[in-house]
């Protein structure tokens, strides 16, 4: 048994350090770094996880943007995948996670994996949506939010899923689609043997004509869902500063306002 | 026009810079004093509306959809465990019959489960039209095939206009099966919903709650939307409005199989409260320094009948388990009263918890981000105002 892997990965603005500036009230991107998605992080050590588990397997790194997401192929490479495919064309801008999960899909078509392993969710679009929607183009099962694969052979995988309340361990047959949580490992650093690999490895670049679709599902024009508007969070006001010539004067004005407003 | 592109009048730019400052994506540079697009751009339209000279226009290739008027009735997802009906569906009827009666469509709650006779008639206390109650062993509990084939081909036969399910665990991986299955817009995460013009306007927060984002299906149906648990107001039984119980029988049993296969369920051992569901948490971050001190924030939630949080920082030093995290990787809380303690703000962690009544932060650094959204602010060290507080509230 080998198994032949896909992970999909998102290339995103790093959000962490991403700020709004109070005076315009739009976004300061200055000096924000393009970053793998962290949850797919885990997605991309997982597969290489399996990998080594499984003798003969192959981890692929499936991703869908602009040329310049090569950079985050590259950094994948030197934490183990074995290959990276991008898929570059403006027919695909502007996809909502509809169009995306289906661009994906017609890729896998050509990759034919037998475990597709995706991110939790992309900290820019925050969707969590793609995951499932690549399952249901390949008419695949999928478990959400895995945080251990506990066995696989080539039919069957038993994975535990983190739940609000608790851990649910499910069988789900082969191929399957699972997106992971940061609880299921902790991703390595790149090796110096990766960063040689990442180095020799030619990104394979696929456009539209590499593959089999319909032109109105792609991009935004295959995309039922439109951003009709961006802005700035609306601003909660601060409230008072509590004044207090000591910490036990100050408890016990805000007890009292508390009360008063019969919150407690 | 039948492609989409965004076009900048070299005329009409004045090199003034805000649509490059403005864009998420960072498609938009200066070319000497000239705005250019590209390849990174989406097409999302954003620099469009900060443009001062109106030199930006978004060209959107025109959608094959379907046809609007086909589709009518607002459905809410009835969410259940265990037989129970979670919360989240209150808050969603609440919503959905705003919707409802602003678009004078009706408010229907869709219920996927078992022997769900009582749980689907006290739904009809509330002011639901109908409840659809399909039951079936296989729908028993949560499984992402059958509850999504079956969903699918009830929409596709009944063609609502809108449907609205909690962004649960379940409801946001379920969902999206559904979305891709039926071709519908899906909406992640919302936090905002309103009518306009007959079309719903989604409104959520992406990029980490950095950014706002209202979300249109203009040419598909139905317009589905995931919505963030505790931002709306649970419904309150008011006798109903005469509602019915419909059942609908899955007539191909090929709806009902599936590819995954529960073993079994391991409930946190933990008898905390989930915090999700408390009226009153008590959350500490990096300036509580140990897991010892966590204990002094257990004693000011065991006062106040609340439950204990934390910020991601006292989650990955591994002072007190992930279940209690709040924010962006954690859980969305909306209590009557949240106590930040030695919680600095950042801002992952205040968009799980900036729609709390009323925010208390307790914070040396009179600086904090934090004392932006309190509601009212104790500059002064937690290990003294916590144990006043406690004495204060046992005082009262
Ligand atoms: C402000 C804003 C709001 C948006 N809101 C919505 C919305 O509500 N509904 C909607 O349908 N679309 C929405 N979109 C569009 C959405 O962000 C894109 O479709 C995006 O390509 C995928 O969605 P996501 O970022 O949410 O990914 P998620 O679904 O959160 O990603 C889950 C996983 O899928 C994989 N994945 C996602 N994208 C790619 C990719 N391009 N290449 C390879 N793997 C990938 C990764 O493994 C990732 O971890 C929004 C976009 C913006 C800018």
């Amino acid at each position: 048994m080998a198994l032949n892997i896909v992970v999909c990965m998102k290339q995103v603005p790093d959000t962490t350090e991403v700020r709004i500036n109070p005076e315009t009230n739009t976004l300061i991107r200055d000096g924000v770094d393009s970053i793998i998605n962290p949850f797919d992080t885990y997605a991309i050590e997982e597969a290489v996880r399996l990998c080594e588990r499984v003798e003969g397997s192959k981890t692929t790194i499936l991703s869908m943007g602009p040329p310049q997401v090569e950079s985050s192929l590259k950094d994948a490479l030197s934490v183990g995948a074995d290959e990276v495919v991008l898929l570059s064309d403006r027919e695909f801008a502007g996809a909502d996670t509809w169009a995306t999960s289906y661009t994906l899909a017609a890729a896998m078509k050509k990759l034919k994996p037998d475990l597709i392993i995706t991110g939790k969710q992309a900290i820019d679009g925050d969707t969590a949506q793609v995951g499932p929607g690549i399952a249901v183009h390949l008419d695949m099962p999928q478990v959400c939010y895995v945080s251990k694969i506990r066995e696989i052979n080539d039919e069957v995988a038993i994975v535990e899923r983190l739940l609000e309340d608790g851990h649910e361990v499910v069988e789900v047959k082969l191929p399957a689609v699972l997106t992971v949580v940061k609880e299921i490992n902790e991703p390595r650093l790149p090796s110096l043997k990766g960063k040689m690999k990442a180095k020799k490895t030619a990104v394979t670049v696929w456009t539209n004509d590499d593959l089999d679709t319909d032109p109105e599902c792609l991009g935004l024009t295959g995309s039922p869902t439109q951003v009709s508007k961006i802005f700035s969070p609306p601003k909660r006001g601060g409230g008072e500063m509590i004044d207090g010539e000591n910490a036990q004067e100050k408890a016990e004005t805000v007890v009292a306002k508390l009360k008063e407003l019969q919150v407690i | 026009m039948s492609e989409n592109k965004l076009i900048i009048s070299a005329d009409k730019c004045v090199g003034c810079t805000k649509c490059v400052k403005q864009c998420p994506f960072a498609a938009l540079e200066m070319d000497g004093k000239l705005a250019v697009v590209n390849d990174s751009c989406t097409f999302c339209g954003s620099c469009v509306d900060v443009c001062p000279t109106k030199a930006i226009i978004l060209n959107r290739a025109e959608q094959k959809g379907v046809d609007l008027s086909a589709y009518a009735g607002v459905w809410v997802f009835g969410e259940q465990k265990n037989g129970k009906i979670q919360s989240v569906v209150l808050e969603l009827i609440n919503e959905g019959r705003k919707l409802a009666d602003s678009l004078d469509e009706k408010l229907s709650v869709v219920v996927l489960g078992n022997d769900m006779d009582a749980a689907c008639q006290e739904l009809l206390e509330y002011s639901v039209d109908y409840v659809l109650q399909i039951d079936a062993p296989e729908l028993a509990d949560y499984a992402a095939e059958p509850y999504a084939k079956v969903l699918s081909d009830i929409v596709s036969k009944r063609k609502p206009s809108i449907i609205l399910a909690g962004a649960t665990s379940i409801g946001r991986s379920f969902l999206a099966r559904v979305a891709v299955e039926v071709k519908a817009g899906l909406t992640a995460d919302c936090t905002g919903l309103e009518i306009c013009e007959k079309m719903l306007h989604q409104t959520r927060p992406a990029f980490g709650g950095n950014i706002m984002a209202t979300i249109l299906t203009p040419n598909h149906r139905p317009q589905m939307a995931t919505v963030r648990h505790k931002v709306f107001k649970e419904a309150t039984k008011n006798g109903g409005c005469g509602g019915k119980i419909e059942k609908i029988a899955v007539d191909d049993n090929k709806l009902l199989t599936s590819r995954t296969k529960r073993i079994e369920f391991i409930t946190d051992n933990e008898t905390t409260i989930n915090i999700a569901e408390a009226d009153i948490i008590v959350s500490g971050g990096r300036g509580m320094g140990k897991p010892e001190n966590f204990a002094l924030l257990e004693e000011l939630a065991n006062a106040l009948g609340g439950a204990v949080g934390a910020s991601r920082a006292a989650v990955d030093s591994g002072w007190i388990p992930y279940s209690h995290q709040v924010g962006q990787t954690g859980k969305t809380v909306g209590p009557k009263l949240y106590i930040a303690c030695g919680i600095s703000g950042a801002i992952q962690h205040m968009v799980g918890m900036n729609s709390s009544d009323t925010i208390i932060a307790i914070n040396k650094d009179p600086d904090a981000p934090i004392f932006e959204i309190a509601s009212f602010g104790i500059v002064g060290d937690v290990f003294e105002v916590v144990p006043e507080l406690i004495k204060a509230i046992k005082n009262k």
